[in-house]
């Protein structure tokens, strides 16, 4: 399972999406590969992920691809993560 | 990793910005000024969310500016500036912003387990309302976890 964290510059915003969905992943018990990383790689990095999370303002900005997108809202939510990522990965 | 040292220099409580892009540059100069940067990160910053829009609003009232590593960064760090009048990013939920966070990592490879204890502080739920209401650098440092 390979889950990848979007973000503009690839540091700061999705390093904490990428630490806090790890987090939410081990209480659910799934075991996943997450990775932060940019934009502009966004192609490459996600090419065999399975969930893209990310921002509103990056989803147009992804383009084509097979993974789920799950757009988070405030990072430091915690019910908010788990549900999202309950329902694309349950 | 714990969080880099947060000094009064990089602390700023109760500024009143007239929009996004002056409270964003007051984050940049509070890292200047405490050495973490060069004053040309604030446009770097500023450049990032004119570029991809206001997504670093992350939270409920917190903006976590930032850029890429890069050589206007002299080293990993973190500015806090509080907001006496809250501004508005233009994000669809987050928005007004009444604290602001300049973050400035050296190495994206190194800059995870920082980001770490970063997202401890802040998972914390009260987190951003107490630094909002923060009166003086030891109040904001103690609720940073961090030293001077």
């Amino acid at each position: 399972m390979k889950i990848v964290a979007i973000c503009g510059a690839g540091i700061g915003s999705s390093g904490i999406l990428k630490v806090n969905a790890e987090r939410v992943l081990d209480r659910l018990g799934i075991e996943a590969d997450v990775t932060a990383a940019d934009i502009a790689s966004v192609q490459r990095v996600a090419a065999d992920a399975q969930v893209i999370l990310t921002s509103a303002e990056f989803v147009d900005a992804i383009g084509e691809t097979r993974a789920d997108i799950v757009v988070i809202n405030n990072y430091f939510d915690a019910a908010e993560l788990t549900e999202k990522l309950d329902a694309a990965l349950g | 990793m714990p969080l880099p040292p947060l000094p009064a220099e990089a602390i700023v409580l109760g500024a009143s910005p007239a929009n996004w892009r002056e409270a964003v540059r007051l984050a940049g100069a509070a890292l200047a000024t405490a050495g973490t940067t060069l004053p040309s990160y604030s446009d770097e910053m500023i450049r990032m969310i004119e570029e991809h829009g206001p997504y670093v609003v992350i939270a409920p009232g917190l903006a976590l500016a930032h850029a890429r590593p890069g050589p206007d960064v002299l080293k990993d760090g973190l500015s806090v500036v509080t907001l006496a009048d809250p501004v508005s990013f233009g994000h669809p939920h987050n928005d007004p912003v009444n604290v602001v966070i300049g973050l400035a990592v050296a190495t994206a490879e190194a800059h995870l387990a920082f980001v770490a204890d970063l997202a401890n502080v802040f998972n914390e739920e009260s987190a951003i309302p107490a630094l909002a209401a923060a009166q003086s650098v030891a109040d904001v440092q103690r609720i940073m976890g961090v030293t001077a």
